[in-house]
């Protein structure tokens, strides 16, 4: 696709791409390329000298338990948040789809906690269910459960993996409306003149044509938990107790601010680029697939 | 609708409020939690129901601070998330545009490279590059200042890519129009083209806005100073001391503050930020 009216100027095109072209070299490129340099470094314990040592870095990483542990637990965190954001949000968008009286006011008490930043998300949260303080941790206890997510590693990754289900709520939900109301409503009509049941309509003919709209929402649900999920970790648990919630973002933070471990810490951020770019392919083919639906 | 059924509508009825029940619950605590004694909440004894002090907690908030070592007021906080939330969504907005202009309007060699090196930054968010940013900005001398908070998220290959969707919209009669009144390059964008993005720059800001007032994991890196504190970055340190002393009340009247301005804007540009939404994510 090319315009065919255009201007003709020799320095004026370079002079407007320049600020930006500035900002991705210096900030992007730069940094991306020093990282992967990095990643082929390994440094004395005392930063004096740097040796290049191939792939000596990842070698190690793919060795080392506690990476293997957090890729896991990254996986496992994405996928759990993803489904049950997805469906709770689905559920909800089946809802307001229908003519209900003030489905605006819905919409609009629904939407908002997109605009909640992950670290207050992990503090609202931690406070609900704060093992001595929490209002709901009472409730827990009461009904026999021993809650205490600042000791316990199973109840620290449920707890992440709630809140970080809650603030995408919103998000799914609004593109699952948005990718309802596209379903022209000739179709249900259609499915129910045949005799299919409400149930039935919506496992037959709303979820396949939802589908496109399902696979980008679990495309940018994963990429949301490999990614924002780092504020809500470091104001609820800081990857703990132990290791127990600690993320591949989270680790490439750790391992280099506290570790001083940069070789690890570049390859590691190199690896998360590839995924990066792998999710990202993914969804750009999807975008294609959908144009031509 | 097909069935006209009152029962599926009141149940949907219920369905919705009590999904909206479970979203505003965390928040309701928190501004519950808000107007109480700190030592009510620290026994585990809150109370459900608003208490007495919120004028007292919310004055304390904004412009004392926390009695801990963090004494730095909530007020300049927000003052400093605003100046980096606005700098971000301003100047993305501002070098997209150009540059989008230039890449439709404009044919000049390494056109297609220039844009394909905007594009690809998508794949690099500020999560996989964090040390080696880290000491570009300390190198350039950037630690502590709004610069360094701005300057390397300001990139967007959204913006650029929404931008050149909308240009290759716009009508080529347009700019023989203009043209034919004697109107340069510049004069075209400024007059012509301008105008026409309005809407497009209203709803990419609202976007951007959110986003930049919710950054996290990067001010958290270079900023040492307490004077330079974004409110995210100063409600983690509150919460940092021993449970204790943790005062409770100011940690939750700064969550609603952090939380008040993009919700603000969600709530009262719904539109504009449903659009936004939509095609920052086409």
């Amino acid at each position: 696709m090319q315009k065919q009216a255009i201007f003709q100027s020799r320095l004026l095109p370079y002079a407007l791409v320049a600020p930006q072209l500035a900002i991705v070299l210096i900030f992007f490129y730069w940094p991306a390329l020093q990282a992967v340099i990095q990643s082929f470094l390994l440094q004395d314990a005392f930063g004096l000298s740097t040796t290049f040592v191939w792939f000596d870095n990842y070698i190690e990483l793919l060795k080392d338990p506690a990476y293997f542990e957090a890729v896991v637990r990254t996986f496992f965190f994405s996928f759990a948040i993803a489904v049950s954001s997805l469906s709770f949000a689905l559920l909800l968008a089946v809802m307001a789809d229908k003519p209900l009286r003030g489905s605006m006011l819905y919409r609009t008490l629904l939407i908002w906690p997109y605009a909640v930043a992950p670290p207050v998300v992990g503090v609202l949260w931690i406070f609900m269910l704060h093992p001595s303080l929490g209002v709901l941790s009472r409730y827990l206890r009461a009904m026999g459960i021993d809650w205490n997510p600042l000791l316990d590693g199973n109840q620290a990754a449920a707890l992440i993996i709630l809140a970080a289900a809650w603030k995408q709520i919103s998000y799914n939900f609004l593109f699952f409306l948005a990718g309802l109301q596209a379903i022209p409503r000739s179709v249900f009509e259609a499915a129910a003149i045949d005799g299919a049941r409400p149930m039935r309509r919506f496992w037959t003919v709303t979820f396949p044509l939802l589908s496109p709209t399902i696979f980008f929402l679990l495309v940018v649900n994963i990429v949301y938990a490999f990614f924002d999920t780092f504020g809500i970790i470091d104001t609820m648990t800081r990857g703990g107790p132990g290791t127990s919630t600690v993320t591949l973002v989270y680790k490439v933070y750790t391992d280099g601010l506290l570790g001083g471990n940069l070789g690890s810490s570049a390859a590691q951020s190199v690896i998360l680029m590839i995924m990066v770019i792998v999710l990202t392919g993914i969804q750009f083919r999807f975008v294609e697939r959908k144009v031509t639906y | 609708m097909v069935e006209q059924e009152g029962f599926r509508r009141y149940v949907a009825h219920v369905i919705l409020w009590i999904g909206i029940a479970i979203v505003a619950f965390p928040v309701y605590i928190a501004i519950v939690a808000s107007t109480q004694d700190n030592a009510l909440i620290a026994n585990g004894q809150m109370s459900l129901l608003p208490g007495g002090h919120f004028f007292e907690v919310y004055y304390q908030t904004i412009f004392v601070g926390t009695s801990g070592s963090t004494r730095e007021p909530v007020g300049n906080m927000m003052l400093n998330s605003l100046v980096m939330a606005l700098a971000i969504a301003v100047g993305k907005i501002a070098i997209s545009i150009i540059s989008a202009y230039a890449i439709v309007y404009f044919r000049f060699p390494f056109r297609m490279p220039i844009f394909w090196i905007i594009f690809i930054t998508l794949m690099l968010p500020v999560e996989v590059r964090i040390y080696p940013t880290y000491k570009i900005v300390a190198d350039l001398h950037m630690l502590d200042s709004y610069a360094g908070l701005a300057l390397p998220l300001i990139a967007s290959a959204t913006a650029t890519l929404l931008f050149r969707q909308f240009f290759m919209t716009v009508p080529d009669e347009l700019l023989e129009a203009s043209r034919i009144d004697g109107a340069g390059p510049l004069r075209f964008f400024w007059d012509t083209l301008l105008p026409l993005s309005r809407t497009n720059m209203a709803a990419l800001f609202v976007i951007l806005f959110i986003l930049g007032w919710n950054q996290y994991l990067w001010p958290l890196l270079i900023t040492t100073r307490d004077d330079m504190q974004t409110i995210q970055i100063g409600i983690r340190k509150m919460i940092t001391t021993t449970d204790a002393l943790t005062e409770w009340p100011i940690v939750m009247a700064t969550a609603v503050l952090a939380m008040l301005p993009p919700v603000f804007v969600v709530v009262a540009m719904q539109k504009l930020f449903v659009r936004g939404l939509v095609e920052t994510e086409k």
